[in-house]
């Protein structure tokens, strides 16, 4: 099996001969490490997922085409609060868990027994990963620069494994969308998308985004 | 296994009635990414049986007492649609599918590394579209490439077949008649890459020398799916 050393653009087809499919076998250990999607059966690298292998720093690890999002701290993420209780927020991130976001983490004006009066049920916010559990529960925060509710615009939703593609190599995509849009566009990592700006250019980025995921992997025989 | 001995499929030239010789297998195609809003999912034709499989998760199990601390939960559904075979079938489940639902769900097991998502939950739903012979083998294998195109962390990929027994002649891949009239039947659930047995099932009777032949065939026929599995999955043309 070829290896792929290209990890930064998983989604093209040119690296296509290094796809590899769970039960895949990727040769001996020797003094490599195992990465995400590999495992070690046997004294062999096994890989786990159907993705694009690569190897850096002596890392075997394989990229997977299509999967769900999975938290990781520091993600930037753009959730919808589901349910809240006096001091805690349930934030649909995306993930298999609901994340939370304490009051203490939230934004500063909110006080205990007055969540919802702040950010209600189904709004949108732009949090970051603050950690994630072993069990993949996850909490948010929206401490930081930029960290915030969702008052105007728009949210995308694209799977979280075609973000790349928005951003294009050293996020020149995304800034060529972004003047040529004249929006303000937030891409996060859970594959949510915010843009904001006049009607003519959300739709503009809007018809950019629906055609990115359409052009989609080949997976037919 | 209706018991009709002496209807002949088989002619003295060893070919079926489908013109297939003894160890031949229908006709395979296989397509992933049918249904755009499962995280993963596979459509399957086997001859002219065709399967859709969707796969949903992982996701948070509900309800809470079906969570499992240490490892999720694979909820597998095998349901074949009214439309599917030549008499209506009564829509629901049965016992039949009950039991199909609870032999995939085992084999998949063993290959899926639950361990990885505690307290959730991988739902599988196999849809039989239109049903001929050895729908468990084809809801099974397209269930693992459904598994696989959702990004769910798998030791291997399953692959089942079943070969069995028409006028004393061992074969693989039995259609509808020769299922229906034939003597035995050995559908198994087998890891390609290592040669395991994740599944096997035997309806009728084989002797030691017939099980061995037919053993041999599905292990043959396993590794010929699992090429055209691996071209699905890598997006490789052909059947």
């Amino acid at each position: 099996m070829s290896m792929s050393k290209s990890a930064d653009a998983p989604h093209r087809l040119e690296t296509k001969l290094g796809i590899v499919i769970p039960g895949d076998d990727l040769g001996e250990i020797n003094d490599k490490l195992a990465g995400h999607g590999v495992l070690e059966i046997n004294g062999r690298f096994t890989a786990v997922k159907r993705g694009i292998l690569s190897e850096k720093e002596k890392v075997v690890s394989v990229e997977p085409i299509h999967s769900k999002y999975t938290p990781r701290p520091s993600d930037l993420v753009i959730g919808y609060i589901e349910g809240c209780t006096n001091n805690i927020w349930f934030v649909d991130i995306g993930a298999p868990f609901n994340a939370i976001l304490p009051m203490s983490l939230g934004p500063s004006k909110a006080e205990f027994g007055g969540a919802r009066s702040v950010i209600d049920i189904g709004e949108a916010i732009i949090c970051r990963v603050q950690e994630v559990e072993e069990t993949h529960s996850s909490v948010v925060s929206m401490k930081g620069m930029g960290l915030r509710k969702i008052n105007s615009g728009i949210v995308e939703q694209l799977p979280p494994h075609l973000i790349g593609r928005i951003i294009g190599k050293g996020g020149k995509s995304l800034s060529k969308l972004k003047s040529n849009s004249e929006c303000r566009i937030v891409v996060a990592d859970n594959g949510r998308i915010w843009v904001d700006g006049d009607i003519s250019g959300i739709s503009k980025v809007r018809y950019t985004i629906s055609n990115l995921a359409n052009e989609n992997f080949g997976g037919e025989n | 296994m209706g018991g009709y001995g002496d209807v002949r499929m088989i002619d003295d030239n060893g070919m079926r009635m489908d013109g297939r010789g003894p160890g031949d297998l229908r006709e395979i195609f296989i397509e992933t990414g049918v249904v755009p809003v499962a995280d993963g999912s596979c459509r399957m034709i086997w001859g002219t049986n065709e399967a859709i499989v969707s796969i949903y998760g992982p996701m948070e199990a509900h309800p809470r007492k079906i969570q499992r601390q240490d490892s999720a939960v694979l909820a597998v559904e095998y349901n074949m649609a009214p439309f599917s075979t030549t008499d209506r079938m009564r829509p629901g489940f049965n016992r039949r599918s009950k039991e199909i639902s609870k032999v995939t769900k085992d084999a998949l097991e063993s290959v899926v590394l639950l361990e990885l998502y505690p307290r959730s939950k991988i739902q599988v739903n196999i849809e039989i579209i239109s049903a001929e012979a050895g729908t468990r083998c084809v809801g099974l294998t397209a269930a693992s490439v459904a598994l696989a195109d959702a990004g769910i962390p798998m030791t291997d990929l399953v692959v089942s077949v079943a070969s069995g027994k028409i006028n004393d002649i061992v074969v693989c891949d039995l259609n509808k008649e020769e299922d229906n009239y034939g003597e035995a039947d050995l559908p198994m659930g087998i890891l390609p890459n290592t040669g395991e047995l994740v599944f096997l099932q035997m309806d009728g009777d084989l002797s030691q020398e017939e099980f061995k032949q037919a053993w041999d065939y599905n292990m043959n026929a396993a590794s010929k799916v699992h090429e055209i599995m691996k071209k699905a999955l890598t997006g490789g043309d052909g059947e």
